[in-house]
């Protein structure tokens, strides 16, 4: 720990949030958010994999987040909170707040004799039109993601990119190919559904992400019409159409039946030329759902905090930055990925 | 600049030689002369006199972005690009312009006469008014090395495309030290050229790998061995009195070595031979390892000292043309008779020779043979058929290469470092160690030889098991084991564990070896002692 936080944890009986190899642990309330080991009572930001885990005792999530972690995790002993809504959890008073990174997802917020901590999961701070919009929540502990924390990275309006997609799209259906975009089930195909133009011709989307719009629609995300590319499908009798797919999908049995086409991924990493090429797709198209450089300095000046918690990314540089420019920040290892280009689904 | 970015994405985004050729070939056909010009010398490696130094652009553009100096260092090395860098970390252009690619490249040459702060203004002002590749590009133009995936054969074949020019004579005409700055697009690419016919190759024949040894091959009477070499493919013309040197990518490498001219005084024009080029000291038993041709092998120009520490022969085992006459057809037991008496009266000295053939009567003579090859510094054996003609491309049926098993060696890996730029966000560049009692001793790196999961699974592994981090270096828990292959040893006072190995790679991921089963740094001498 950094000076400054070492001394207030002396000073207080214990800090109010630790870091255990089991997760981020809460002595006051004994609870656990996002742990990747077995505990009796889970915190969930959100529903990516790498957050939501099996195997847990009780879990608490937002009512918009539960159905999706329900569907990936089956049978499992839940409750549900609406968002700004505050529950008492032993000596710890905790909420859940928008974080922007896919429809339903929370920073959790717990308060413990008027010490405020925020642990954010991952989260972005533009507005995706799909997801609750990211709220800034004012805190004196800020426990934060870095996927992108280098200055090289710097999101473009979602409008253009949005342009960007279509055009490709409009192009592969003069050239009479399928397009296929690749992008993770839950949350990424969503937020790519809803910039689409549907003029241009019938989304078509894989089983992965088809179920996670079900899910999605049965809340009340307004999701543009679908239609499910399973094995009864003839892509003959749908010219003109964009695939959605997890991108482990490509290049399989399922995806060469529709003939010639065209590939693309839509990831953060896709502003990196190096890893665009690697990809050897057709295109990559530069969209996260995670905050970029700017937007991860801007999310922590507005907290107030002066205590960073750097979890996972370009932990050792963006922490580095951090201290230089006044916060007292320090890297805490957890087991977070982040946007990963090559998992189907995680984060 | 729009154009040339246009193109330059176009190139960049596709995967697919034609769209490539086409996009190229379009852009000769319509693009201003000094422009297609100085894309042709671009993508072949040639750029402005260099008008601004590397540290000064770094310094500036962490500067215009608002970072440190570190941070931009630190990005740099993710990124794995400087100039791409540069475009990235700087805020978004303010105003936009639309100058030709010239211009730029006009612009930079006069800045070299120009101060300090005038340098720095005209090239913050680049900055401001240029966005996306274009910024990329102009920084390209700064920095040099356009790799865009458009080889010296695309190139020549998208202005075959363009101007109706055969590719042989187009891939003449590149060859040499031309500059934009000496010649205008006619001179170079259009105006009569005598020479262009003289330098024109044969395609090459090449070998298919040899998988199951040569017994399929039936009858070894029909058959013809020789040592495969370790060096690089290459095909010497010598006509109307010059010569000429062809690479297996068909590109024109006279200039690279010039001890070839003197083929000239032992051979007669009219002949084309197919060999190996080798790095082989007077007196020597054995040619050099590949290591010493390497330098070599980049360089347009060679120093004089790199061309007596590091002399090349060509070892010759096909005659193509002879007396002026296309002899490919031609059986290559009778070719090779011709090439037999051609090399006749070569003496020492001269920088062709005849890679003997290996007698056999039966298979089973020859696999001792193979197993020797290291000895003879051959990576393995070729075994083509007498009665074959010189066929060309990859064709299956006549030529085999039967070549030596890599070397292994199963080593724990004890560091890991993300990679730059295709690789920024998985763990791919590894060191491994021998065990010396409770020490480990590092003594090679790898970063190849895994799939994409594996590198996914091993990148999750070290983010839990890092022990110590030096900058973008992990040091991790010494647990996991890997074979790691490679075609050498050597004994080398740079390396900590006194050797170095020729083309390391992982093998396989040994998940099933515990740590007490990797082997020792007495196993590795006693490599060293055998192969080195």
């Amino acid at each position: 720990m950094g000076d400054r936080a070492a001394t207030f944890a002396c000073m207080s009986r214990s800090p109010v949030l630790t870091f255990t190899d089991k997760g981020i642990y809460c002595p006051a309330g004994d609870f656990y958010i996002d742990p990747w080991h077995p505990v009796a009572r889970a915190l969930i930001t959100h529903g990516h994999a790498d957050h939501a885990r099996a195997g847990m005792g009780r879990y608490l999530a937002t009512h918009a987040a539960l159905p999706v972690v329900r569907h990936r995790l089956g049978e499992i002993n839940a409750q549900g909170i609406g968002f700004g809504e505050a529950l008492q959890i032993g000596d710890a008073r905790v909420s859940f707040h928008p974080a922007g990174h896919v429809p339903g997802s929370a920073q959790i917020r717990v308060a413990v004799a008027g010490e405020i901590w925020v642990a954010s999961g991952d989260y972005k701070v533009v507005d995706d039109g799909l997801s609750e919009a990211f709220e800034v929540v004012r805190c004196h502990h800020f426990i934060t993601e870095s996927t992108f924390g280098l200055p090289v990275f710097r999101w473009a309006d979602q409008r253009d990119v949005a342009a960007e997609i279509n055009g490709w799209w409009a192009g592969c259906v003069a050239a009479g190919k399928t397009a296929f975009l690749g992008a993770y089930a839950l949350g990424k195909a969503q937020r790519l559904m809803s910039l689409l133009d549907p003029d241009i011709g019938p989304i078509l989307t894989h089983a992965a992400v088809e179920n996670t719009n079900a899910v999605l629609r049965a809340q009340g995300y307004n999701l543009p019409d679908t239609l499910l590319a399973n094995a009864e499908l003839n892509p003959k009798d749908h010219p003109g159409a964009l695939v959605l797919a997890p991108p482990s999908a490509f290049d399989s049995a399922w995806s060469r039946k529709f003939g010639a086409q065209e590939t693309a991924f839509a990831s953060g990493w896709m502003a990196l030329r190096g890893v665009r090429r690697r990809r050897s797709g057709d295109r990559g198209f530069v969209i996260s759902d995670h905050a970029d450089w700017a937007g991860l300095l801007s999310a922590i000046r507005e907290t107030g905090a002066e205590n960073i918690y750097v979890t996972h990314g370009y932990t050792d540089i963006f922490t580095r930055y951090l201290n230089e420019v006044g916060w007292n920040a320090q890297v805490v290892p957890t087991q977070f990925e982040g946007e990963s280009l090559d998992a189907g689904d995680a984060a | 600049m729009r154009h040339f970015a246009a193109l330059f994405t176009a190139i960049d985004q596709s995967t697919k030689t034609r769209v490539k050729v086409a996009a190229l070939a379009a852009y000769f056909k319509t693009a201003e002369e000094d422009d297609k010009l100085w894309t042709v010398a671009l993508f072949s490696g040639r750029r402005p006199k260099r008008a601004v130094t590397t540290t000064r652009l770094r310094e500036w553009a962490a500067e215009a972005a608002e970072v440190p100096l570190w941070l931009f260092e630190e990005s740099y090395s993710i990124v794995g690009d400087l100039a791409e860098t540069i475009a990235l970390i700087l805020p978004p252009n303010t105003s936009e312009s639309n100058h030709s690619l010239s211009h730029w490249i006009n612009s930079l040459r006069m800045l070299s006469q120009a101060d300090e702060p005038e340098r720095k203004a005209f090239v913050h002002a680049a900055w401001h008014e240029l966005g996306g590749a274009e910024r990329f590009l102009f920084n390209k133009l700064i920095t040099g090395g356009f790799r865009v995936g458009v080889s010296q054969k695309l190139m020549t074949r998208a202005l075959s495309q363009a101007t109706g020019k055969p590719e042989a004579e187009l891939a003449h005409r590149l060859m040499g030290k031309w500059h934009p700055d000496d010649v205008n697009w006619h001179a170079l690419i259009e105006a009569e050229d005598p020479e262009a016919d003289a330098s024109r190759p044969y395609p090459f024949y090449l070998a298919h790998g040899l998988e199951d040894g040569p017994d399929p091959l039936g009858d070894p009477a029909a058959w013809r061995a020789e040592w495969k070499w370790d060096g690089i493919r290459g095909q010497l013309i010598l006509r109307d009195g010059a010569y000429f040197v062809w690479s297996r990518g068909e590109e024109l490498m006279t200039d690279r070595f010039p001890e070839l001219a003197r083929a000239i005084d032992h051979l007669p024009p009219g002949t084309v031979l197919d060999g190996e080029l080798l790095v082989w000291r007077p007196g020597a038993p054995h040619p050099s390892s590949f290591n010493v041709l390497q330098p070599r092998i980049g360089r347009k120009t060679v120093p004089k000292k790199l061309l007596r520490e590091a002399p090349v022969v060509l070892h010759t085992y096909d005659l193509l043309e002879w007396q002026g006459e296309d002899i490919r057809k031609k059986p290559f037991a009778e070719r090779r008779a011709l090439l037999e008496n051609a090399c006749a009266d070569l003496p020492d000295g001269a920088p062709v020779r005849l890679s003997p053939q290996i007698p056999f009567k039966s298979w089973q003579d020859l696999i001792p043979r193979r197993e020797n090859a290291r000895a003879a510094h051959a990576e393995g054996l070729m075994i083509k058929r007498a009665d074959s003609p010189y066929r060309s491309g990859r064709k299956k049926g006549d030529w085999w290469k039967w070549k030596l098993d890599p070397l292994t060696i199963d080593a724990v890996m004890i560091y890991a470092q993300s990679g730059s730029g295709r690789r920024a966000n998985l763990f791919t560049d590894f060191t491994f160690a021998v065990r010396n009692g409770n020490d480990m001793v590092p003594f090679t790196k790898a970063y190849s030889g895994l799939t994409d999961a594996e590198f996914r699974q091993i990148t999750a592994w070290v983010r839990k098991n890092t022990l110590q981090r030096f900058g973008p270096v992990r040091q991790v828990t010494p647990h996991h084991v890997f074979e790691i292959a490679f075609e050498g040893i050597a004994a080398s006072a740079r390396h900590k564990s006194g050797v170095a190995l020729r083309f390391p790679r992982m093998l396989r991921w040994r998940q099933d070896k515990p740590l007490e089963e990797a082997n020792t740094l007495d196993d590795l001498n006693e490599m060293l002692r055998i192969y080195g």
